[in-house]
């Protein structure tokens, strides 16, 4: 009951989750639009931690939002804004109100954001922080000092299995799970194929992999993806697909593939759930997962 | 050879920090500054030119051999008449040069450049930094390259997901340290160091200011 989401995690149900994005300011109004629409429809909620560097409301304020609203809740956290004291004070704060999910980041740099000036911190990374859940939970701070109530938390991480290389960040996965990551939402994947491979290589670890589901919106989004996100490879076909929607209806052919995808990834049981994320289109993830079947 | 690397800053920026002084001496140096470009003895006749351009006396330049050495008070000395005619110095050196400069003289000190970093001299140029003094060194796990230092975040448990075809995500022209670390400990066949989790850091091995004193004793070599 109080580790919900784990507990759906380890049922052997197909896990959906999709994510939040806070806005820039205090109207919360599209927010929480966006919670409702979703909270009924997915096994979680993430919320994003000033996503690519970008200074918005805290993923904390979204996720008590989405506790108020009765969802289930996934706190973003990035080592990029917070040191060790700052990261375990909002641990803190977030078990005290009931938030149980956490998702460990390293975080964007810096100078790809919106305050290009700021100081990167990454007193910790994305290994420390997992491990320092663990820690936390034995009762103890990082500095080694007794915690007069403690927590318990179901924590993940992420991982890019289109990655070039791969083989760095597949040792990085392999750190993360050993200092206690339970599942992964993965960078977008659009091949199938090499994602049946890495997956062929994950399956041997006691995680669970939800396959991050970007939605597509137009034939030059994806051009666009493929040119500046590290990890992401939408393979001509998919771009020729886009590019073949009448014109007004791309939003139309990227539900149809996201849908697609989550089907096929279902129905062979290629990982244990999705993850999916319509930056900035929220609205339409019931759409994508209609046409899934879910 | 270790070299501090520099820029200079913008006329405007200059101009403005010697607001309300007319009679300028300008200091350079004949070491890093000289290899960036920055402050030798080109540059400080360009910005003895540049600044007689813009309504100041100059009275007078030098070139120190090595500005952030303690006896720079003895190349100073020989110009002290040009020295004592000018309000203020502007100095054309890394801010060691600046400080060491400053606490020499009685007239104050205006800084011309900006000190980016400490560097390694790779080749005709090419400046690279490879160590920032955190007084906690990893090279023994990571094959002799410092992610600290030469990894953007100073990531030391293994690469962040905005790395690309082993470049950094901050700079194409930058690589992925993590990515050459992986590669050479793998030539090594030593990869069991990378898996190593590696604890969070010790910020604070020496704490800001870095101050030491080390007892010299004679010793006969």
């Amino acid at each position: 009951m109080d580790l919900r989401f784990r507990e759906i995690l380890q049922s052997g149900k197909f896990v959906v989750t999709s994510e939040i994005g806070p806005p820039k300011g205090t109207n919360l109004e599209k927010m929480i639009h966006h919670i409702d629409l979703l909270k009924e429809k997915v096994d979680a909620l993430n919320v994003t931690d000033h996503q690519s560097s970008v200074m918005r409301y805290p993923s904390i304020g979204g996720v008590l939002c989405i506790k108020e609203q009765g969802g289930e809740p996934i706190l973003q956290m990035t080592c990029r804004d917070r040191n060790r004291l700052a990261l375990q004070a909002e641990l803190l704060f977030a078990y005290s109100r009931g938030i149980r999910n956490i998702l460990c980041l390293t975080g964007d740099a810096v100078p790809v954001g919106d305050h290009k000036e700021a100081k990167g911190v990454f007193d910790l990374d994305s290994c420390q922080l997992l491990q320092g859940i663990r820690m936390m939970e034995t009762g103890k701070d990082l500095g080694g000092n007794d915690l007069d109530g403690g927590v318990e938390f179901c924590a993940g991480a992420i991982v890019t299995p289109e990655a070039n290389p791969l083989e760095p960040q597949l040792v990085k996965f392999e750190k993360k799970i050993e200092a206690g990551a339970e599942f992964f939402q993965t960078q977008a994947v659009y091949d199938l194929d090499k994602f049946r491979h890495f997956m062929e290589y994950a399956s041997r670890f006691e995680v669970k992999i939800l396959a991050g589901i970007i939605l597509l919106t137009s034939a030059r989004m994806a051009q666009y993806m493929n040119k500046n996100v590290p990890g992401v490879f939408v393979p001509q076909g998919l771009i020729d697909e886009m590019a073949s929607a009448p014109k007004g209806e791309a939003i139309k052919k990227g539900i149809e593939i996201a849908g697609r995808m989550i089907r096929t990834v279902r129905e062979e049981g290629i990982c244990q759930g999705v993850h999916v994320m319509a930056i900035g289109r929220e609205e339409v993830v019931p759409e994508i997962l209609a046409e899934s079947g879910l | 050879m270790i070299r501090s690397i520099t820029k200079q800053k913008g006329t405007e920026e200059i101009v403005a920090l010697l607001e309300g002084i007319e009679r300028v001496f300008i200091v350079g140096c004949g070491t890093c500054v000289t290899m960036c470009r920055t402050g030798g003895a080109p540059e400080v006749e360009e910005m003895s030119q540049r600044l007689t351009g813009v309504g100041k006396f100059i009275t007078g330049t030098m070139m120190i051999p090595v500005a952030c050495d303690e006896i720079s008070h003895e190349a100073l000395s020989e110009h002290d008449e040009a020295i004592n005619q000018a309000e203020a110095a502007l100095i054309m050196t890394c801010a060691f040069g600046v400080q060491t400069i400053g606490r020499q003289l009685q007239i104050p000190v205006i800084p011309a450049l900006d000190t980016l970093f400490i560097a390694k001299e790779r080749g005709v140029g090419l400046f690279e930094e490879i160590c920032t003094q955190c007084g906690d060194c990893v090279l023994g796990d990571t094959g002799g390259l410092c992610p600290v230092t030469s990894c953007h975040k100073g990531l030391v448990n293994g690469p962040c997901g905005g790395t690309n075809n082993g470049k950094c995500e901050i700079d194409p022209d930058k690589d992925c340290v993590w990515t050459l670390i992986y590669d050479r400990l793998k030539a090594q066949g030593k990869l069991d160091r990378m898996r190593r989790y590696q604890p969070p850091r010790n910020n604070q091995v020496s704490p800001m200011p870095g101050k030491i004193f080390i007892p010299i004793e004679e010793r006969s070599e």
